[in-house]
C-alpha cells in the first residue's frame, strides 16, 4: 500500500472530516482539524502529481464496481496538477484564516468549517471524478456550501449577492446537467473515459452540439466567463474576508477545468475547434473580458470589488489561451490558472489584513496607510507588481507563455492587446499604492496598527510563492505542459 | 391545532403509520424500491405532522434540536465510515465485499448501514430545516408584537 | 416521426422556459425559487423519458419480465432532486434573512445596483 492508492482520498478526507467538524464545538478545535484534514489532502495530491504525470492515468473504482458501471475517478496530470492546487491554496488560506474569522463570524465555528471543508471537498470531487453526472454533483455541493459561506458576511448585503449568485448558479449548475442528459440520451453512458469513445461517430448528432454549448454556457457562468459574470464582484465583495481568498483562488480555477475537460478530454479538439467554431467564440468572449473586467477594476473604489473585477479580468487571459487551442496556449491557461491563484490569493489576503485593522475596504480609507501598515502594504505591492507580469513573478511566467502562445499561432495582435490589459492592471495596481503611500492620512484619523503576524507571516509566505514560482519554473511549467498533453491526448490531431 | 377533534383524531391515527411505512422503506430498500432517501423523507414527514398538530414545542420534546444536528452528521460519518472499512479490510473505498465470505451477504450488509446512515441524515435534516424555518417565524412574530407593542 | 412523437420533449421545452421565464422575469425571491425548481424538474423529466421504455416494465428483477425500464436515468434523477431540495432549502433561508435585514424580498424595492449603496 503506498500513498498513491489513497488518491480519492484527496476528496474523502475534506469530506468525512465536515461530519467531524461539524460536532466539534469551540473555536479553535474546528479549525485545527480543518486544517489537518486540507494539509493531508494536499500532501496525498503532492504525492499523485508526479506520478500522474509519468504514468497515463491513475484509475480508481469505487466499491470495485468496474467502470463504465461504477463511478472512477480518473487522475492525469491535468487534474492531478489542479488537485494540487485546489487543496494547497485551501491549506495556506486555512494558516491565514483564524485571525480573520475571529473578527468576522462569532459564535461556534465549527458549522462555518464543516461548510467549508464541503466547498473543498466538492471543488476537489470536480476535479478527479471521471464520472460527468459525479460533476454534476460535486458542483452542486460546492456551490450549495459556498452560498452559505457568502452568506456569512457582516454586510446585510452580503445576502442579496449570496442569492443572486445562488440563482445564477443554480440556472449554470443545469445547463450543464442538461448537457449531460444529451450526452448520455445518444452514448447512454456517462463515463467521460467512455463518452469521448462513444462521440465521435456521432459529429453530425445536433443533441451532441446542443450538448456542448449547454455545458460551455453552464460551466461559463460558473467560471464568470465575461458575459456571465455578474454574480462574481459582488460575492468576492461582501462574503467574509477568507471565504473570499479562499474562492478567489480557487472556484473559478475548478470551473475552467472542468470547461477544458469536456472541451479536449470528452469531446475532442478535433470537434470543438475545428467543427463547430468554439475558437472564435472563446477569443472574442476572452478578450472582450480582459478589456470590460480591467476597465470596470480602474474605477472602482472598494478595493474587494476591484479586484473581483481584475478576476474576470485574468480569467480571460486564461480562456484566450485555451481558445488558441495549441499545446502552447493550453499550457499558458493552466499556468495561468496556477500563478493568477497565487496572485489573487496574494492580494486579497492583503486587503484581508486591511480590513482586519481599519474595517473598510474603501480606496478613500486607505490614505496615508502605507506608512502605519509597511509590510502588509508592502505585499500588496508586490503582489501587485505579479499581476501587472513584471519579470522574475508568477504573474510574467504566465503572461510569457500566452505571448509566446499567441505568436506562435500568428495573433500578433493578440500580444498587443495582453499589453494593454497590463497597462490597465499598472493603473488600478498603482492606484492603491498612490493611496496607500503618496496621499495624506485624513486629519483627525486614528492611527493604525500593523496588522497581527498570524495574518502577515501567510500573506508573505503566498508573496513569496509568488516570487519563487517566477524564478523557478520547474514545477510550473512542467506540470502545466503535462497537463495540457494530457489533455490534447496522445496523438490527437491538432487543428 | 390541538383544538380540532378531527384532526387530532385522524393524525394520532396515522402518525404511527407514516412512521412505520417510513422503516418499512428503510429495511425493505435493498430487495425493493426505496431506500434511506425516501425513508427517512417520509419518517420526518410523521414528526412534521405531529409538529403540525401538537406545535414545536412539543416536536422538540421528542427529538431536541440538538440532537438533530447530532444526528445528522453522525449518519453521513457511518457512511462514510462504512465505506472506509472496505478500504481497512483491504478493499476500495465503499467496497462491501470484504464484510463476508459470501458476496451476496456482503453487499446487503454494507447496503443496509449505508442507507440507514443516508435515512438518518435525511430525516433529522429534513427535521432541522422544518424546525429552523419554523422557529424564524415564531422569532418574527414576537419581534413584530414586540414592535406594536413599543410604538403604543 | 411526427411532431407528437416528441411528446416528452415538447413538455420539458415548455416547463423549462415557463421556469426560466420566472427566474429572469419575476422580482419576488420566492416567485424566482419557483421558477428555478421547475427549470429543475423539466430536466429531470428529460432524463427519465429518456430512460422509459414503450411497454417496458418497472426495473425490479422478478418472473416474467424481459423488457424493463433503464433504472439509471431514475437514480441520477433522485440524485438531482436531492440537490433541488438544498437549493431550495438554501435560496429559502436566503430569503427568509433577506426579509430580516431589508423587510422586503421584492427585487424592486431593493433597489438595481446593490453597489450603489454607502456602508
Amino acid at each position: 500500500m503506498t500513498l498513491l492508492e489513497f488518491m480519492p482520498f484527496i476528496v474523502l478526507i475534506p469530506l468525512i472530516a465536515s461530519g467531524i467538524v461539524a460536532l466539534l464545538p469551540g473555536r479553535n478545535l474546528p479549525w485545527l482539524v480543518t486544517l489537518l484534514a486540507a494539509t493531508a489532502s494536499a500532501v496525498i495530491a503532492a504525492v499523485v502529481l508526479p506520478a500522474a504525470i509519468s504514468e497515463p492515468a491513475l484509475s480508481y473504482p469505487f466499491g470495485n464496481w468496474p467502470p463504465p458501471f461504477g463511478i472512477e475517478y480518473r487522475v492525469d496530470a491535468a487534474n492531478a496538477f489542479v488537485a494540487l492546487l485546489v487543496s494547497g491554496m485551501a491549506a495556506i488560506t486555512l494558516l491565514w484564516a483564524p485571525k480573520s474569522v475571529a473578527s468576522e463570524i462569532h459564535g461556534r465555528l465549527g458549522t462555518f468549517y464543516a461548510l467549508f471543508l464541503l466547498a473543498l471537498a466538492g471543488l476537489l470531487g470536480i476535479t478527479l471524478t471521471g464520472d460527468a453526472f459525479n460533476v454534476f454533483v460535486f458542483l452542486e455541493i460546492s456551490s450549495l456550501a459556498t452560498y452559505t459561506l457568502i452568506a456569512y458576511g457582516k454586510d446585510r448585503r452580503a445576502l442579496l449577492a449570496a442569492f443572486r449568485y445562488l440563482i445564477m448558479g443554480t440556472v449554470g449548475a443545469t445547463f450543464l446537467l442538461i448537457g449531460i442528459a444529451f450526452l448520455y440520451m445518444v452514448t447512454g453512458t456517462l463515463n467521460m473515459a467512455d463518452l469521448a469513445e462513444r462521440l465521435p461517430e456521432l459529429r453530425d448528432n445536433n443533441a451532441v452540439r446542443a450538448a456542448l454549448a449547454f455545458i460551455i454556457v453552464g460551466m461559463g457562468l460558473k467560471l464568470a466567463l465575461l458575459p456571465l459574470h455578474l454574480w462574481l464582484p459582488n460575492a468576492y465583495a461582501y462574503a467574509p474576508n477568507f471565504v473570499t481568498v479562499f474562492l478567489a483562488g480557487t472556484a473559478t480555477k475548478v470551473a475552467l477545468y472542468v470547461m477544458l475537460r469536456f472541451i479536449f478530454t470528452v469531446f475532442s479538439p478535433d470537434y470543438s475547434f475545428v467543427v463547430l467554431p468554439l475558437s472564435t467564440v472563446l477569443m472574442v468572449l476572452a478578450v472582450a473580458g480582459m478589456f470590460a473586467g480591467s476597465w470596470v477594476a480602474m474605477f472602482q473604489i472598494h478595493l474587494k470589488r476591484m479586484l473581483a473585477y481584475s478576476s474576470i479580468a485574468q480569467v480571460g487571459y486564461m480562456v484566450l489561451g485555451v481558445s488558441l487551442a495549441t499545446a502552447t496556449g493550453l499550457t499558458a491557461a493552466f499556468l495561468h490558472l496556477f500563478n493568477h491563484a497565487l496572485i489573487k490569493t496574494a492580494l486579497f489576503m492583503a486587503i484581508g489584513c486591511v480590513m482586519y485593522r481599519t474595517g473598510s475596504a474603501k480606496l478613500d480609507d486607505l490614505r496615508g496607510l502605507g506608512r502605519q501598515m509597511p509590510w502588509t502594504l508592502t505585499a500588496f505591492a508586490l503582489a501587485g507588481l505579479s499581476i501587472i507580469g513584471v519579470p522574475t513573478t508568477a504573474g510574467f511566467i504566465s503572461k510569457w507563455y500566452l505571448v509566446l502562445a499567441s505568436i506562435e499561432a500568428g495573433a500578433w495582435w493578440l500580444v498587443v492587446l495582453v499589453l494593454i490589459t497590463s497597462l490597465m492592471a499598472v493603473y488600478y495596481i498603482w492606484r492603491v499604492i498612490e493611496a496607500a503611500w503618496f496621499s495624506e492620512r485624513p486629519a483627525g484619523a486614528a492611527p493604525v496598527p500593523e496588522a497581527p503576524l498570524a495574518l502577515l507571516v501567510p500573506t508573505w509566505l503566498v508573496v513569496a510563492l509568488n516570487f519563487y514560482f517566477g524564478l523557478d519554473t520547474r514545477l510550473t511549467v512542467g506540470a502545466s505542459m503535462a497537463a495540457a498533453d494530457a489533455l490534447l491526448g496522445s496523438g490527437a490531431g491538432l487543428p | 391545532m390541538i383544538d380540532n377533534g378531527i384532526l387530532r383524531v385522524i393524525s394520532r391515527f396515522l402518525i404511527p403509520f407514516i412512521l412505520l411505512v417510513g422503516l418499512y422503506i428503510q429495511f425493505h430498500g435493498e430487495y425493493s424500491p426505496g431506500g434511506g432517501f425516501q425513508a427517512g423523507v417520509v419518517f420526518a414527514a410523521g414528526w412534521i405532522l405531529y409538529v403540525l398538530i401538537y406545535g414545536l414545542e412539543r416536536g422538540l420534546n421528542v427529538i431536541s434540536l440538538n440532537a438533530m444536528y447530532v444526528l445528522s452528521a453522525v449518519g453521513v460519518l457511518l457512511y462514510a465510515f462504512t465505506g472506509l472499512a472496505g478500504v481497512l479490510l483491504g478493499g476500495k473505498y465503499l467496497d462491501f465485499t470484504p464484510f463476508s465470505a459470501n458476496p451476496h451477504t456482503a453487499q446487503q450488509t454494507g447496503i443496509i448501514i449505508v442507507e440507514f446512515g443516508v435515512g438518518l441524515t435525511v430525516a433529522t435534516v429534513a427535521m432541522l430545516l422544518f424546525t429552523m424555518f419554523a422557529r424564524r417565524r415564531g422569532e418574527w412574530l414576537e419581534a413584530l408584537e414586540e414592535e406594536d407593542e413599543g410604538s403604543e | 416521426m411526427t411532431v407528437l412523437g416528441f411528446f416528452n420533449y415538447w413538455v420539458v421545452v415548455i416547463l423549462m422556459m415557463i421556469g426560466f421565464y420566472c427566474v429572469i422575469a419575476r422580482g419576488n425571491m420566492v416567485k424566482k425559487i419557483m421558477g428555478l425548481n421547475l427549470f429543475q424538474t423539466s430536466v429531470f423529466i428529460l432524463f427519465v423519458s429518456a430512460g422509459k421504455i414503450v411497454g417496458g416494465a418497472t426495473p425490479i428483477v422478478r418472473e416474467g419480465v424481459e423488457v424493463y425500464s433503464n433504472p439509471l436515468p431514475h437514480v441520477i434523477v433522485l440524485t438531482a432532486i436531492v440537490v433541488g431540495v438544498a437549493i431550495t432549502a438554501v435560496g429559502l433561508a436566503l430569503t427568509v434573512r433577506i426579509q430580516e435585514a431589508y423587510g422586503t424580498i421584492e427585487d424592486d424595492h431593493l433597489g438595481d445596483d446593490i453597489d450603489d449603496e454607502e456602508d
